[in-house]
């Protein structure tokens, strides 16, 4: 479980996340949607400190993953980040084989047993619906597959090392519609083993895989509810514009 | 329209003409010299001693002088070449002082290498008593060489995408096991290239082991790092200019040169050929 409690977030003076408080629940997919530059992404990197990157950021408020502040002092940045896996929008294999781009994560993680390595790969590939095409090759180039296979070459290895919480930003905006919907159905199957919290640009994405919606406009948190009643009936005229498509 | 259609075929004719008259002048100046020098090459030319005054016998302690300090120098620019760039471009941002360092990197790069040859003197030669040897030379090439390494391993690890980066992090790795693991293998390439070019540039040098290493005449090989040597570039230079007999040794002077220039030569034609062997090779380590 996420929760967010009045984040407020800058980018040197720009205030890029405005009084944010929202609790993303276990084993659901919550998406987040809005125009770009609303700080969807920018919120998204909050739970697995990906924002820490970037000088002069500076971030108020609380944020709890499964009830612990992850901003605290002393809070280990590594291990939340093993618990909190990322997918991002572009995929981003390492020029490494196969086998070691899902390995990767537990061989950082100081994993030696080979024997689990090997085996904690397969279940990785065969989470992410990636195995059947890529068992005989895995000594191959991770960069000989196509988009959406290294996209969910990406998503076996965030899931190599047991995360809780998956996090994904646009995961399927550089891909093509079949691999798209490949991407949707493996996030469909993942929802039972872990909690997704999705960036989207794609209503109809949201609307497909989501159970929760957010719509995020200028910095702050339009309207948070539950996908069905987000897209049949919002609450907010902003939201309404929005999802009918008048601006964005 | 035809006027610009002249005026296009004119400028690709001069640039054209251009070209050529480079490319005329590297393989005038490499045709000169392998006409003259290629005559007194042999086995025995490459592995005996100079002998008669220099105006007879070989190049060989010159050459094993050379690559003594070849690999001397790179042991001291290597390593601190690639772990400064290391820094400048994973740890240490964009900050004033950052730029500072990498304006005077690029300045040390500029320095003429007398400069560098009166400083190692002082320095390594005499404040720090190594005397002139291998060890003295190899500091003061290294550090002649240590500008160019920095550049090119910092223009690899530019090249890395910061999406490797990212991904590797966001798995819960360190920074440092992320350099290790991640970026430094998908620099290496161009690393090492950086560093065949800067061998290319200090098997070249002169002025630099003038008083730190080089030999006037010396025809032992060297039993330690404390050892003088000599040097194909200074050899070059002594029997060109203030031999015993310099028209005898004129076609040993010419040989030098080309020997030289073959070392040269190979070691760029290895660090292309490397650069395209492991660009390729990199994706499926």
């Amino acid at each position: 479980m996420i929760e967010a409690k009045n984040i407020d977030f800058h980018y040197g003076d720009f205030h890029a996340l405005k009084n944010i408080s929202m609790t993303m629940e276990s084993n659901t997919v919550t998406a987040f949607i809005g125009p770009s530059g609303c700080g969807k992404s920018t919120f998204l990197r909050l739970f697995n400190r990906m924002n820490d990157l970037i000088p002069g950021a500076r971030l108020t408020g609380q944020c709890l993953v499964d009830g612990k502040d992850i901003y605290a002092k002393g809070v280990n940045v590594d291990e939340l980040r093993k618990n909190v896996g990322m997918v991002f929008q572009k995929p981003n294999p390492f020029p490494k084989s196969i086998f070691e781009n899902v390995a990767y994560g537990l061989r950082v993680n100081g994993v030696r047993d080979q024997a689990f390595i090997r085996r904690r790969v397969e279940e990785s590939l065969v989470g992410a619906a990636l195995w059947d095409e890529v068992k005989d090759k895995l000594k191959k180039s991770a960069y000989e597959l196509s988009g959406g296979q290294q996209q969910r070459l990406c998503i076996a290895r965030a899931l190599a090392v047991s995360p809780s919480i998956l996090l994904m930003d646009e995961p399927a905006s550089a891909l093509d519609p079949i691999s798209t919907s490949k991407i949707e159905e493996l996030i469909h199957s993942l929802k039972k083993d872990y909690t997704i919290v999705i960036v989207t640009h794609n209503m109809q994405q949201a609307a497909r895989v989501s159970d929760k919606t957010g719509f995020f406009m200028l910095g702050e948190l339009v309207e948070y509810n539950d996908t069905k009643k987000m897209f049949l009936n919002p609450e907010k005229v902003q939201t309404q514009n929005y999802i009918t498509g008048r601006f964005g | 329209m035809t006027g610009k259609r002249t005026n296009q075929r004119i400028a690709f004719w001069i640039f054209r003409i251009l070209g050529l008259i480079v490319v005329g002048i590297l393989f005038w100046i490499l045709g000169f010299i392998v006409w003259h020098g290629a005559g007194v090459i042999d086995w025995k030319f490459l592995t005996t001693a100079p002998t008669d005054g220099m105006t007879g016998g070989g190049i060989f302690p010159a050459i094993v002088g050379t690559c003594c300090l070849i690999v001397g120098s790179m042991a001291v620019a290597f390593p601190l070449g690639v772990m400064s760039a290391i820094y400048t471009t994973e740890y240490a941002g964009n900050g004033k002082i950052v730029r500072f360092i990498r304006i005077m990197t690029n300045n040390l790069g500029s320095i003429p290498s007398i400069i560098f040859g009166l400083f190692g003197m002082a320095l390594f030669v005499n404040a720090l008593g190594f005397g002139d040897s291998i060890i003295a030379g190899s500091f003061t090439l290294g550090l002649l060489a240590l500008p160019l390494v920095i550049r090119t391993t910092e223009e690899a690890l530019r090249a890395v995408p910061d999406s490797y980066r990212t991904g590797s992090l966001a798995l819960g790795a360190t920074k440092l096991q992320t350099i290790r693991r991640v970026v430094l293998p998908t620099a290496f390439p161009n690393i090492t290239t950086g560093l065949i070019l800067a061998i290319g540039r200090v098997s070249g040098e002169t002025a630099p082991i003038l008083f730190t290493a080089a030999a006037y005449f010396l025809p032992k090989l060297p039993t330690s790092i404390y050892d003088q040597v000599m040097a194909l570039p200074y050899h070059l230079y002594v029997i060109a200019t203030s031999g015993t007999d310099l028209e005898a040794t004129r076609p040993i002077a010419y040989g030098t040169a080309l020997v030289l220039i073959v070392i040269v030569l190979a070691m760029n034609l290895l660090a292309s050929f490397l650069r395209r062997h492991f660009g390729k090779k990199v994706k499926t380590n």
